[in-house]
Parts: C-alpha cells; sequence; structure tokens
C-alpha cells in the first residue's frame, strides 16, 4: 500500500513524498516502513513502541485512532495511509504581552 | 528565507483582521530548497479550539489530510502555517513551540492589535527530531510584482 509522507519526515525517506510498503495490516505496515526507513522509528514512535501522541494516521479517509481494531485493521493494497503530525498552538495565557 | 508574493502576504494578514478576536490559521503550500520555503498559495483552515479560539488554534487532522492531499495534485508541498495572535506580539509562545512538530517548515504568526494586523514574523523550526527542535527567526521576502522587498518585524 501507498503511505503519504508528511514534510519533514521525507529526509528520512530519501526525500520521497510517497512509498509503497507490503503488508496485511496496518502494524505490519509500520514495521515494515521503519525497516525499510529505520529513522523513522525515533519519529513516528515512543520508547513504549505507541504511536508519539502529535502523530495523526489515517487508513485512507479513518482516523486510525477510532478504528474498531485500530493498528490491527487489515489493509488493501489499493488503501492508502496518510502520515500527519499535529497543528496546534495559540498565544500566552496570561493578560500581559510577552 | 521565507518567501511569499504580496498577495499570498496579505491575504494571510486579512484572515487574522476576519477572526479577530480569535486566533486564525491556515497552511502555507509550496516548494522548498536550498534558498528557503516559498510560498505558492495559502490555504484558510478552521480553527477547532471553539473552546479557547482567541488564545488557541488547532486544524483538525483530518482537513490536513486534505490540504495534503490538495497540495499534492498541484504538485506542491507543505512548507509552512500561519496563524494570529489577537493583541499580543508576533512571537511564538511556550504553546506555540510545544505543538511544533513540522521540522522544515515556516511558522508565520502576525499580531493583530484591537483588529487589525501589525507585525507579522516567520520562524522556522529547525533540528532533526523532537527532542532536539527549536525555533529560529527567519527573514520573510515579500515579492510584490516585479520589485522585490524584503522585510522582517514591519507591518
Amino acid at each position: 500500500m501507498n503511505i503519504h509522507i508528511p514534510t519533514p519526515l521525507r529526509a528520512f525517506t530519501s526525500g520521497a513524498e510517497t512509498v509503497a510498503v507490503p503488508g496485511a495490516t496496518v502494524a505490519e505496515v509500520f514495521t515494515n516502513l521503519t525497516s525499510q526507513y529505520p529513522e523513522l522509528q525515533q519519529q513516528l514512535f515512543n520508547t513504549e513502541g505507541k504511536l508519539r501522541s502529535f502523530v495523526n494516521v489515517y487508513l485512507n479517509d479513518e482516523d486510525l485512532r477510532y478504528l474498531p481494531e485500530k493498528e490491527a485493521t487489515t489493509v488493501a493494497t489499493t488503501d492508502e495511509l496518510t502520515i500527519i503530525p499535529s497543528i496546534a498552538g495559540g498565544c500566552c495565557t496570561c493578560c500581559s504581552l510577552l | 528565507m521565507l518567501h511569499i508574493d504580496y498577495a499570498n502576504y496579505e491575504a494571510l494578514r486579512a484572515h487574522g483582521e476576519e477572526t479577530y478576536p480569535h486566533e486564525c490559521c491556515g497552511v502555507l503550500l509550496g516548494k522548498s530548497d536550498a534558498d528557503g520555503n516559498h510560498v505558492h498559495q495559502i490555504v484558510r483552515a478552521g480553527n477547532t479550539r471553539t473552546d479557547s479560539a482567541h488564545n488557541r488554534y488547532n486544524i483538525a487532522p483530518q482537513e490536513l489530510v486534505k490540504i495534503q492531499r490538495q497540495a499534492r495534485g498541484l504538485g506542491l508541498d507543505i512548507v509552512g502555517f500561519y496563524h494570529s495572535h489577537p493583541d499580543h506580539p508576533a512571537q511564538w509562545s511556550p504553546t506555540d513551540f510545544a505543538e511544533a512538530h513540522w521540522i522544515g517548515c515556516s511558522y508565520v504568526i502576525t499580531a493583530v492589535e484591537k483588529g487589525n494586523a501589525a507585525i507579522t514574523n516567520s520562524f522556522l523550526l529547525t533540528g532533526t527530531s523532537e527532542e532536539d527542535k527549536k525555533f529560529e527567526d527567519q527573514p520573510v521576502e515579500i515579492d510584490v510584482a516585479e520589485q522585490v522587498s524584503q522585510q522582517k518585524g514591519q507591518a
């Protein structure tokens, strides 16, 4: 299946925007992805092997967190996985200027 | 260096005025090279932080997926993001830093004072990972038709 890589992580995929990775489940695809591009392991997963909290993963248009079987979800070669780090922020919490 | 044409520069500043006193947010599409990030198009995004929109912003991941898909269709990349600071300086905050994860991308902040866009600054997120990331001041080059002006920290 194809995995779409966000701009900041392309430094670890030799610049590739989309990579084709085999696997029967999302977990297998991730295992194969990080085998193919080892530096992605630290970027995507914490020391416990869980996806970092700011890393969003979409299987087609579905958020992986909300799929019933999560990483165990089976995938087809025509499915697409999108990795998208979160975007958030905002100014200070108090009333005085920074 | 962040390179942006005048129309897009003014459009992102106008977005901050429109959403005042709430924060606006959006995505910068373009290309990156050794000379910096070049903005070809900006895409407005919704601020999902309706609980605290005056001092927080968040772009829904689903919307980001669509914007990234749109960029791919245009042959462009996500090269940065913008948001506003209503009645606060155009400087990154601890929250901005903690929530910044797109290394190599530009984070543009516009101070909106009493509804009027004031200073606009850009900060480049550098580093190799979450553990060593940092914001660096990034000069902004505004392309105005045939003439080019350099701007940093000016309205």
